[in-house]
């Protein structure tokens, strides 16, 4: 326990002084940890209340999931508007942080708050508004519907995260490809893109999560044969808890897990 | 790689305001064919600001630009055809430095042995030979700039330009480029528009220099009459060292302390002006010594020696109490140090150099 | 400047150029203009229309005179306030603790901060929810290890509210706190030292001031979240504790009573702008005095 004495900082703080401080972190990054992670043993818990550790494993739930035509649909439903989601969110946010990065128009701050709105309004609020419009134009329970609403969510995750590699990229590159004989269009495609691909790419990972995880806008717009699996599993919530759900969580913390690692290491990879 | 021709700009009255900002202001310019022109001045005095007009970057206000006979001031930049050197080289760095040089030619529709022929010649042109599979982070300094070079000459551009290529450099490696730049320019024979702070980088390197300031031109000359004739005092200023005393022309003969100078070009018509002396130009006479004829002499005393090496600066004092600094090179009799001393200075007549009054136009 | 030559062909180059760029941008704001600020207007001119059709703002009035909308809002206000408390109690000193380590060290704890925010909200509000129930993890183990006799009650209550919305917020208090401790130049904190501060006090006219513009970040994204949340307080709160955001949902789906959702919405719009518009004016004014704002 001599380390205890040993000091941490500068100003010979010694790390008794500040064991404190390690014992709360430590706990405080346990207990965000703990909760989701628990989850995945007590969903091979043979009974109906989730046992953690399970007294009996089986695997009960997951076929519950599999075989369960509504659980089935459902997560067929959000896969497809999440990569819906991701194809249009992806460009066009990627084309809108690029005009803005290189434009040098007087209101691109103003035009950027704008296209961030969508993080700022309460969800709830964008919800309701939505469905109120879909109401009218007859897009509730629609694919489409579905895929627009989320893509206007996704913007602004996809554009913060091309945007901040941009500002990082020395735009004297495309000059020099212009004044080598590249249009404007070739500079970016042969140039830019190329560099800020691992950015457009965690976009996209990002634009896909953020439809996939969507709750609220859901909820008030799927529906039907279009239900998203997060309408499900909320309104299963709310009814009675169904450890099928504990099951499908599992999945989802591990495809989502899988996801982001992988894009991190392409990303790292370069 | 065979020149054929090299192309004439002609720029007249190139405007380009920020607001109320000057950053060109109606400049109007010819560079001849094949001609080395180094644009000089501090920054912000509009020189990047014309390169980038000529490049296609910074649209004017308003101007024309030709390159021989075709107006190219509406022509966007990857239509221009000219060859670009910019400060922090900008090498792509997801391409070799193969796939750098051959950029432009892909563009072209230049591809496969042809290529490669071009890109291996070009690269042998700045001794990079055989560099071509390196990626560009394995590259130092001094090898980024060349390959830069050689991919703004590998599609044969009738115009180059270059903007401060060599401010990254270190001072040996910096003037070691600059002979070899000149020396690829003859070589190569296209007109070349350099951009440069450093005096003494545009009076080794142009054919002429294009003095600027404020958005306007203040001189156009070769490097010599630049220096010994400077046509203000901001060029005078800007280049070598100088010091200004003011003096009166009256009923035609110009006094400086008492003492009657005389110049080598006629004396303008009668008022203030400034005489321009360099430091270098005023020579220390043995105690008996006659220049000649030819020489204008000046009695002064020692204030105060700084010695520098190869040379010494000497402070000294006219009889009139004007202040003026010598240049004395350190060969021979080393230079005088005792505050008081009396000397004698030989001026030639030529370096007898009168300026318009400060505040006055050119 | 019209009597250059090519003057006007220029001037036309720089429209197209402009109106090229601005072509770039327009498809993804029609997307969010047309999906998202319009309904929100819509929503604006529902609130003020009565039942009838008429211009009327008897919801807004509602909203004053009922005691329930009331109760409503200091529900919110308080969990939200509670909640950004634990945040700030919790996340101040993890934030610190991040900011000393080495940074390979910290990048690989983040992962444990970031993580959750990545995973879907719903199963990390599903997680506490078994966790919380009375046949949970938690009353199981306190029983079986003889803590307490009788299953506490953890959920359905403000209690498991609280637990589950710090745990979804936490994350958003740290991150731009850790960001801002990171910036803090150790050398300031020597200074301070060698002047004769001791650690408490270096910490806190020092270091604290320092890292203000992060915890307000931190503090106003939380709080601003709070505000509006939906989802945890719903399935946590189990119809117990009523938030802004559960009135709102309510409305519409049990009552389809939109002008009194929509008033509520444009109330909670309202708040949110106010308190973005305020904490961005007083930051500049804390940049402006030297003391980061304290007297």
């Amino acid at each position: 326990m001599s380390w205890l004495k040993q000091s941490a900082t500068d100003t010979q703080i010694t790390h008794g002084a500040r064991l404190w401080l390690y014992v709360v972190a430590v706990l405080v990054m346990v207990w965000l940890v703990i909760p989701t992670l628990l989850v995945i043993p007590m969903s091979f818990s043979a009974s109906q209340y989730l046992e953690f550790p399970p007294r009996e494993w089986s695997v009960r739930w997951y076929k519950s999931y599999f075989n369960s035509t509504a659980w089935m649909q459902a997560t067929v439903t959000s896969l497809k508007a999440g990569v819906l989601t991701a194809l249009l969110a992806t460009p066009l946010a990627t084309m809108a942080a690029y005009g803005l990065h290189v434009s040098r128009l007087r209101h691109a701050n103003l035009l950027l708050m704008l296209l961030l709105t969508p993080m700022v309004v309460p969800v709830i609020l964008i919800g309701i508004g939505v469905f109120y419009a879909y109401v009218k134009l007859k897009l509730v329970n629609s694919m489409l519907g579905l895929v627009l609403a989320h893509s206007m969510l996704a913007i602004p995750v996809v554009m913060l995260v091309v945007a901040s590699a941009l500002k990082s990229f020395d735009l004297d590159q495309e000059l020099v490809a212009r004044s080598l004989g590249a249009s404007r269009i070739k500079a970016f495609w042969m140039v830019t893109l190329p560099q800020i691909k691992f950015s457009v790419v965690t976009g996209a990972v990002l634009a896909f999560l953020t439809s996939f995880d969507e709750i609220i806008v859901s909820l008030f717009v799927s529906g039907g044969d279009n239900s998203t699996l997060t309408r499900n599993m909320f309104n299963a919530l709310r009814d009675q808890v169904d450890p099928t759900i504990a099951a499908i969580s599992t999945l989802i913390v591990l495809a989502t897990t899988v996801l982001l690692v992988i894009t991190q290491y392409v990303g790292r990879g370069k | 790689m065979a020149r054929n021709s090299s192309l004439p700009i002609t720029i007249a009255q190139v405007t380009k305001t920020y607001g109320k900002v000057f950053a060109l202001d109606h400049v109007d310019l010819h560079i001849k064919s094949g001609e080395f022109l180094t644009l000089l001045g501090p920054s912000g005095s509009g020189k990047t600001t014309l390169l980038t007009v000529l490049a296609g970057f910074t649209r004017p206000d308003g101007g024309s630009l030709k390159f021989g006979d075709s107006e190219m001031i509406t022509v966007p930049p990857h239509k221009r055809d000219v060859g670009m050197v910019f400060q922090n080289y900008a090498l792509f760095p997801h391409m070799t430095v193969a796939g750098n040089v051959a950029f432009p030619l892909k563009l072209r529709g230049v591809v496969g042995a042809e290529s490669a022929r071009r890109v291996e010649r070009a690269l042998e042109m700045v001794r990079l030979g055989g560099y071509g599979a390196r990626g560009v982070d394995q590259l130092s300094g001094g090898q980024r700039q060349r390959v830069a070079l050689a991919r703004a000459m590998v599609f044969e551009p009738r115009i180059m330009l270059m903007d401060e290529p060599l401010s990254a450099l270190d001072k040996q490696l910096r003037e070691h480029m600059q002979i070899e730049l000149r020396q690829l320019h003859e070589q190569l024979g296209m007109t070349t528009v350099y951009v440069t702070h450093d005096q003494r980088e545009a009076l080794t390197m142009s054919d002429r220099i294009a003095v600027i300031n404020g958005g306007r031109i203040m001189q156009l000359d070769t490097p010599r009459a630049i220096y010994e004739r400077p046509a203000n005092r901001f060029v005078a200023e800007f280049i070598g060292e100088s010091t200004f005393v003011p003096v009166t022309v009256a009923a035609g003969r110009l006094m400086l302390a008492g003492q009657p100078l005389q110049t080598a070009e006629p004396l303008p018509a009668d008022g203030p002006r400034l005489l321009m002396l360099r430091p270098e130009r005023l020579r220390l006479l043995a105690d008996s010594e006659d220049p000649g004829p030819g020489f204008n002499l000046l009695a002064a005393t020692l204030a105060a020696t700084v010695y520098q090496g190869d040379s010494s600066l000497l402070q000294v004092a006219l009889p009139d109490g004007t202040r003026l600094q010598v240049r004395s090179a350190s060969i021979g009799a080393a230079a005088p140090t005792e505050p008081g001393r009396a000397l004698r200075l030989a001026l030639a007549v030529q370096d007898t150099v009168l300026l318009p009054p400060d505040g006055a136009a050119a | 400047m019209s009597d250059l030559p090519n003057a006007l062909a220029l001037q036309r180059n720089a429209l197209w150029e402009r109106l090229g760029l601005a072509s770039l941008v327009m498809p993804a704001l029609l997307l969010i203009v047309i999906t998202m600020l319009l309904p929100v207007c819509w929503l604006f001119y529902l609130s003020v229309l009565s039942d009838a059709g008429a211009f009327s703002l008897e919801h807004y009035q509602r909203m004053w005179e009922q005691p329930s909308y009331g109760r409503t809002f200091l529900t919110t206000f308080r969990v939200s306030l509670l909640t950004t408390g634990i945040c700030i109690l919790l996340g101040y000193p993890l934030a610190y603790f991040l900011s000393e380590l080495p940074k390979r060290a910290a990048n690989l704890c983040m992962v444990a901060v970031l993580l959750p925010l990545w995973t879907s909200l719903l199963v990390r509000t599903y997680a506490w929810l078994v966790l919380l129930q009375r046949r949970g993890l938690i009353n199981n183990w306190g029983i079986e290890l003889g803590l307490w006799d009788e299953p506490l009650t953890l959920v359905h209550n403000l209690a498991g509210t609280l637990i589950g919305m710090v745990h979804v917020m936490l994350p958003f208090l740290v991150l731009p706190l850790y960001a801002s401790m990171r910036a803090i130049d150790r050398n300031y904190l020597r200074a301070a030292a060698n002047l004769g501060a001791s650690p408490l006090r270096s910490f806190w006219l020092v270091f604290f001031p320092l890292a203000l513009p992060g915890l307000s970040a931190g503090v106003l994204i939380v709080f601003i979240l709070c505000l509006g949340f939906y989802v945890t307080p719903a399935v946590l709160g189990g119809g117990k504790v009523i938030m802004v955001s559960s009135r709102i949902a309510n409305d519409i789906e049990i009552f389809f009573n939109w002008g009194a959702a929509s008033a509520l919405g444009v109330v909670l719009l309202v708040l949110t702008a106010l308190l973005i518009l305020g904490t961005a004016r007083l930051t500049r004014l804390g940049n402006i005095m030297p003391s980061g704002g304290r007297p």
